[in-house]
């Protein structure tokens, strides 16, 4: 039985700048492979850039889930609702590390660097391969329309718990503890 | 209590609002929000015509691998740091091909011809060239370009471009005149072996804070007699066993040309040739020993993307460069998709 109700600071401070950063991502891979624009380039190399950015990030988060205690969820979710929370729980970190890892493996299957905003260069970890690229393009692809399924409905129970339920769920991860202090009025 | 279910109305409504609208930005962005009027998804829906050859490119698709070695001369080290142009050979792996979609036209039928090398095997050193026969592009952007290709559509009816459409294309667009000059001069030589390659678009060579914008072509040292191809005409494969007959004998060489443009030319304009006076550097030689099969070489898996570039060597804003990447990456990523299923190139 978990003792607190809040994620520590430093898993909020990932939780939000994930986010922030993972959206931007997905709607930058989106827009990308599509334009004919000067933007591509530039657009398709912060992508790298972030992607790998995104794999050390989900690193240490995963880090800090294993080493710190969670909050549970109140004992007034159902428990069919708290084993679909732990499973899309671990559907979203298993995505937040398929993404930059097939995205890596691709262009490595391809023959192409991975530059880190021109400070490195990641080494080609895959033979160069047509039938392998094909694999995990496509894989990169359908995990991102994964994610972006889970994101929704993440944020779908996060906002019915934080607008609807008022059960604290919601401010276990924003930190903003209203429903303590104050009581709905209605 | 109506007080109480409007306002649970209300922060239904804001959930529905947050997700449904992140939900359509993602939808849209996927589906050309953002976006100019063509996507590199159009251009080659386009190119397949509704009837993709499984497997291979879907712009020139006929083709054959080469190798062979870039021999430098050192002559451009000054311009760029890029080890590539340091004296010495570096290997590629190439490819010549022809214009068009169709894996087994005739070599003789294409108006465009094509040299791509992919030289050096370090992955952050290499760099990629896409040469064609023309010099110039006919228009300056990829939504140009989709019009273009619109315009010359061969009528179902008369198999033919439609005149008018032709017309009306060429009158909106005058800066295809160098490409139209180009055209009106030129003819086809009787071998790839006796062709100049351009790169079309123009590229920066860096050395440091320096930068200076260039165009090259490969030139061919075996000199062209004249008079077109002379051997059998109804071969499909003519000019291939003819390349192939001739590096049996020697290598095919072709010197690496740079031109250095000036303050006077625009090097983000691909429609316009640069006068003959500018200053040009051999860069060295390219030498081709070999070639096979496109299905059996290691030309086949690569993606000839004109921005792979080394370091030392940078990118313009020439739209139509920028296009050529991400319609080639569209190409390739359903290719590579047929690929893993195992559909087409048979």
């Amino acid at each position: 039985m978990s003792t607190i109700t809040t994620y520590s600071l430093a898993a909020r401070i990932i939780h939000w700048a994930m986010a922030l950063l993972l959206i931007s991502l997905l709607l930058a891979g989106l827009a990308m492979v599509q334009s004919l624009e000067p933007w591509h380039l530039t657009l398709l190399s912060l992508h790298k850039s972030f992607g790998v950015m995104a794999l050390l990030l989900a690193i240490i988060r995963l880090a800090l889930r294993l080493s710190q205690q969670q909050p549970d969820l109140p004992a007034s979710v159902p428990h069919w609702q708290q084993r679909i929370a732990q499973l899309s729980h671990f559907f979203l970190y298993a995505a937040m590390f398929a993404m930059p890892l097939s995205g890596y493996l691709m262009q490595s299957a391809a023959g192409r660097p991975v530059s880190v905003f021109g400070w490195f260069t990641l080494p080609n970890i895959t033979p160069i391969s047509m039938e392998l690229y094909g694999f995990l393009r496509e894989m990169h692809a359908l995990i991102a329309w994964g994610l972006i399924l889970l994101v929704l409905v993440h944020i779908g129970a996060a906002l019915h718990h934080g607008l609807i339920k008022r059960d604290g769920v919601l401010e276990s991860m924003t930190g903003l503890n209203f429903s303590k202090e104050q009581k709905p009025k209605d | 209590m109506a007080q109480q279910s409007s306002s649970l109305a209300l922060r239904y409504g804001i959930i529905a609002v947050a997700v449904g609208g992140l939900a359509l930005l993602f939808y849209g962005v996927a589906n050309g929000l953002g976006q100019g009027r063509v996507t590199a998804q159009q251009f080659v829906d386009f190119q397949e015509g509704g009837n993709p050859h499984l497997g291979f490119r879907r712009a020139h698709a006929k083709g054959f691998c080469l190798a062979g070695e870039f021999v430098a001369n050192g002559e451009l080290s000054a311009y760029s740091s890029a080890t590539i142009f340091q004296p010495g050979a570096t290997p590629f792996v190439g490819r010549i091909s022809i214009g068009g979609g169709n894996p087994t036209a005739p070599d003789l039928a294409s108006g465009v011809r094509s040299l791509a090398l992919s030289i050096g095997d370090k992955a952050n050193l290499r760099w990629q060239t896409a040469m064609n026969t023309p010099p110039v592009m006919p228009v300056r952007t990829g939504q140009a370009f989709f019009e273009q290709m619109n315009a010359f559509r061969p009528d179902p009816e008369t198999g033919r471009p439609n005149p008018e459409r032709v017309a009306a294309f060429l009158a909106a667009h005058p800066e295809t005149q160098a490409a139209r000059e180009w055209q009106a001069s030129y003819t086809a030589t009787e071998s790839y072996a006796t062709e100049t390659y351009n790169s079309i678009n123009a590229f920066y060579l860096v050395n440091g804070r320096q930068r200076q914008a260039v165009r090259w072509a490969a030139v061919p040292q075996a000199e062209s007699h004249g008079r077109g191809f002379e051997g059998d005409r109804d071969d499909p494969n003519a000019l291939q066993n003819e390349f192939m007959a001739r590096l049996d004998v020697a290598p095919v060489v072709y010197d690496l040309v740079f031109t250095l443009a000036t303050d006077a030319d625009d090097e983000n304009d691909p429609t316009v040739r640069w006068p003959a006076d500018r200053q040009q550097i051999v860069a060295g030689q390219i030498v081709i020993h070999s070639a096979t099969d496109q299905s059996e070489g290691l030309c086949n898996g690569i993606n000839f993307d004109p921005l792979v570039l080394p370091p030392g060597m940078a990118a313009t804003n020439d739209q139509i460069l920028q296009a050529r990447s991400s319609v080639y990456a569209e190409s390739y990523r359903r290719r590579a998709r047929e690929h893993f299923y195992q559909q087409g190139m048979e």
